[in-house]
């Protein structure tokens, strides 16, 4: 089981050692180092297969944050091999291609770094038992697949849909952190085998329903599902070994193996239920359809691969009926579904990474991906056009290829619903074979325009960059072995279903209890039912409206551009932005008084409202002390002082004003007996007053305030509101007393510092450290001060660059 | 006696407020000083204004006016002071640059 470890880390050591060799080995193509790495694990997963099918599992626990229950729990089962062999097989064989599809001249460290990321992220992803620690891998596929789609980052397409990716994909993981944690509230538990074992309890809790949605966005999202599916054609940006395998193969499945990994936690619940099934039957007609208006291959390949998820992920949905009557003869045929699911995601990983390798080749070698510029390259590519032709067979779902198996599961599960009773399947159940017969006619009509409209036709070499020609080996080879593959699954359906399928249907439906018999006989031949008839019709009405395209085709002019998703997206960013820019240019003024007036609203709303809504006020003044005549005297002065600066004209008499203020307070202070703080109040507001006045020196006379009479009512309101509030609060204070005051401990001065005058003992002893920090205060303005008047560099230097 | 002073801070704060919210960057620091002036009655006042003698031990008399808030208005006056000096050299300054006080005339563009 450590062999599992090393799998999980060996890409992220590879991606850090890449740069290295790259320096290194200037000669040979890097990508034969890294081919290295998942071939390497491919065939540590491929040894431990025979122990999984038989059924065994595999766990392992690295600690990572073991106090918060968060470890690194590797769980190696049935699912987690189907999707770990895809990844390091398709990888391997993604990178033998991307060899000879980028020349030396691209920076390939780069390319490789990212794929390696990727390529451990996901199987972090598929290996995960620890739902934080798959997030955390999850969120790596979303990055690493940014990073790969804006591979070509000078392209201002490739830069749009990176970021069109990330915030489409990142915003469903998101959502899906949110989901695990509420998983985790419910069920006080990370892992995933124990939330599966335990959320039976929980199906009531007001969290369930929000958990499961959440968590399903977060699939969708990842999985290109509708309406989450514009990011997909746009990613087609990436060089096209990029697409072929996290746009096919690998990180578009990583929402299907989450829906599929929780299915035993949600299955069996009506919302799972139509969210899934619902969406994925939707996707799967809405991908079809819109596949058949493509001109571009890649995005053709695009449209069509978020059909076929759209067709897993409702297989997936109807598989999880399964769970809602329990283990039992009835319950059996719904699992079907599941095994159908299952069955197509190894078929659909085959086929769609050698059509887009198919295209690839197109492009490499012909300069255009156009299919109105493509024709007739037959003769030209004959080897491209026979693996084109398994692959879009095997799509349209012709016999001999694994498609056709799929599709008639297919058919056999869509059928099956008709009959369910549940979830007011009654009433809608008839809709789902409808929609997937309709959606198998369209998947048949643009396999036919990849395959005829590519390389049949006239050719057209006027049209084209380079003139056509074959392939190289090394490129062809990758394709032929998926192309192997589709057929091989055809012929011989029940190796790959008692070994890889079966395993993975055990971890799907963990309480069911035979595996075997959860395991249907895949035969080529089964005899004339329905779903051979079903695919009778699709080949002969599909063949028919491919043969009528472009009488029928003006009905996809009828959809407005405005309606499409990719313009309500582009639509709803660029108004984010620009409200968002609105806001802040509304209330960002730039005038000093705006800002205080914010925070005095603040003031008052917080304290104010909050003191009045608590009841806090309250007046008592029988504690006070006498007033003696002076008081009253010095009082008046000062208040008189004080609204007098408010209106005098000159600023000269506002300073000497404020020097009579702060006279004044110094004879308070003489009063309330603080004959240090007059002092000091004595020196400082002397200071201060020469200052002020050698300011204006300096400084021109005081204009007249010209404010609008509006803003000036507003000015007087919150001078007066903030006045009243202070006020307010103080005489609060004044009458809640709480205890006594500590001072009277510093009134033991003189035996404990040696001082008589205990402000000065408090100053230089009890509290030294505050006059210290005080002495640095004063320090700092006094370089302050000198710096300000004597470093005037700036204006210089602006000078020089003036001339 | 508090109360009285209490009502005085209050008008004091007052005009300051009405002060700081001005175009002119020197009413601006005349508000602040006024505020501190303010804030330091404040501090005095919350002490309680109750008859005794000043902090000075051997005086007559064994009771004392509070001697903690004396401390902490002394360190707030001269911080305050401080605070005020290197303003008053900075509007010195800013008028030296862009000659002008007026803050509507040197607020941020509106890229910024």
């Amino acid at each position: 089981m450590f062999t599992i470890i090393i799998a999980i880390i060996l890409p992220f050591l590879a991606a850090v050692l890449i740069p290295f060799f790259y320096k290194r080995l200037s000669r040979l193509h890097i990508g034969w180092f890294v081919l290295a790495v998942p071939v390497t694990m491919f065939i540590i997963l491929a040894r431990l297969l025979p122990a999984i099918a038989r059924g065994d599992t595999f766990l392992k626990t690295i600690n990572w944050i073991p106090s918060y229950d968060i470890n690194l729990s590797l769980y190696l089962d049935g699912l987690s091999m189907i999707f770990g062999l895809l990844i390091t097989g398709v990888g391997s064989l993604v990178i033998l291609y991307s060899i000879y599809y980028l020349s030396a001249r691209e920076s390939l460290h780069h390319f490789y770094i990212y794929l390696l990321l990727f390529m451990g992220a996901m199987l972090g992803v598929v290996l995960s038992d620890n739902i934080l620690v798959l997030y955390v891998f999850w969120e790596l596929t979303s990055i690493s697949s940014f990073l790969l789609i804006a591979f070509w980052f000078h392209r201002k397409g490739s830069r749009y849909g990176a970021q069109k990716s990330l915030l489409i994909t990142v915003s469903g993981g998101v959502a899906m952190l949110a989901g695990f944690i509420m998983v985790y509230l419910m069920t006080d538990t990370y892992s995933i085998r124990e939330i599966a074992s335990s959320m039976s309890h929980y199906m009531n809790d007001p969290l369930f329903l929000p958990a499961m949605l959440l968590v399903l966005l977060g699939a969708f999202t990842k999985s290109a599902q509708f309406p989450f599916h514009i990011w997909l054609p746009d990613a087609m940006e990436a060089p096209t070994p990029v697409s072929a395998y996290l746009h096919s193969a690998t990180m578009v499945k990583a929402g299907i193996y989450l829906v599929a990994r929780l299915t035993p936690v949600f299955g069996g619940d009506q919302v799972w239920f139509w969210a899934v099934s619902g969406v994925g039957i939707f996707t799967l007609f809405w991908g079809s359809f819109t596949a058949v208006r493509q001109v571009d291959l890649k995005a053709l390949l695009a449209y069509s691969t978020i059909s076929q998820l759209g067709l897993i992920m409702s297989l997936f949905g109807i598989g999880s009926v399964a769970l809602h009557f329990g283990y039992g003869p009835q319950s059996i045929i719904y699992t079907q579904a599941t095994f159908a699911a299952l069955f197509h995601l190894v078929n659909h990983s085959t086929f769609k990474g050698a059509l887009f390798m198919v295209v690839g080749i197109i492009d490499h070698e012909v300069g255009t991906r156009d299919i109105r510029r493509l024709g007739g390259l037959m003769a030209l590519m004959p080897i491209t056009f026979t693996i084109a032709v398994i692959g879009s067979f095997s799509m349209a779902g012709l016999p001999p290829f694994n498609g056709f198996l799929s599709k008639e599961l297919f058919f056999t599960a869509v059928l099956n619903v008709k009959q369910l009773d549940v979830f007011s399947l009654e009433t809608w159940g008839l809709m789902f074979p409808i929609i997937a017969w309709t959606a198998s006619v369209l998947t048949f009509v643009y396999c036919m325009i990849i395959v005829f409209q590519t390389f049949f036709g006239r050719y057209q070499p006027e049209k084209l960059e380079h003139k056509g020609h074959e392939a190289p080996w090394g490129m062809l080879i990758s394709p032929i072995i998926l192309a192997v593959f589709v057929i091989g699954i055809f012929f011989f359906p029940n190796i790959l279903g008692s070994s890889l399928l079966k395993p993975a249907m055990a971890s799907i439906f963990p309480g069911f209890a035979e595996p075997g018999e959860l395991t249907p006989h895949i035969a080529a031949w089964h005899g004339f039912n329905p779903e051979l008839l079903m695919t009778m019709g699709v080949v002969v009405v599909g063949g028919l409206l491919y043969k009528f395209l472009r009488y029928w085709k003006p009905v996809y002019w009828l959809f407005p551009t405005e309606w499409r998703l990719n313009a309500l997206y582009d639509f709803t960013l660029g108004q984010a932005e620009r409200r968002s820019s609105a806001i802040t240019k509304f209330y960002m003024t730039g005038y000093l008084r705006d800002y205080a007036l914010y925070i005095y609203i603040f003031f008052f709303l917080a304290v104010g409202g909050g003191l009045f809504l608590t009841g806090a006020f309250s007046f008592d003044m029988s504690g006070n002390a006498p007033i003696r005549v002076y008081e009253w005297i010095l009082v008046l002065v000062m208040m008189t002082a004080g609204i007098a600066i408010l209106f005098v004209k000159s600023r000269l008499t506002a300073t000497l004003l404020n020097g009579v203020l702060g006279y004044s307070i110094a004879i308070f202070f003489v009063l309330f007996r603080a004959p240090d703080l007059a002092l000091t109040q004595l020196v400082v507001e002397t200071v201060t007053t020469a200052l002020f006045l050698l300011c204006f020196h300096f400084l021109p006379e005081w204009k007249k305030e010209e404010f609008r009479p509006r803003s000036k009512l507003v000015n007087v309101f919150i001078s007066i509101t903030t006045g009243t509030i202070v006020t307010l609060i103080a005489l609060s204070v004044q009458s809640n007393k709480l205890f006594e005051t500590i001072s009277i401990y510093f009134q033991n001065a003189y035996e404990l510092a040696g001082g008589k005058n205990i402000v000065n003992a408090i100053l230089g002893d009890f509290r030294a450290f505050d006059t210290m920090l005080e002495v640095v205060v004063l320090f700092i303005a006094g370089i302050g001060v000198f710096t300000l008047i004597k470093l005037k560099s700036g204006r210089e230097e602006q000078d020089i660059e003036g001339k | 006696m508090e109360t009285l002073i209490t009502v005085l801070i209050g008008v004091l704060v007052t005009v300051a407020t009405y002060l700081i919210l001005s175009r002119n960057l020197i009413r601006v620091i005349l508000g602040t000083s006024l505020l501190s002036h303010a804030v330091h009655l404040l501090l005095m006042t919350m002490g309680g204004l109750k008859n005794g003698n000043a902090p000075l031990l051997g005086e007559k008399g064994d009771i004392y006016v509070d001697a903690l808030p004396q401390a902490l208005i002394l360190t707030a006056i001269v911080i305050s002071f401080a605070v005020t000096a290197f303003f008053l050299v900075l509007v010195y300054r800013s008028y030296q640059e862009s000659r002008t006080e007026d803050l509507d005339v040197i607020r941020g563009l509106d890229d910024e």
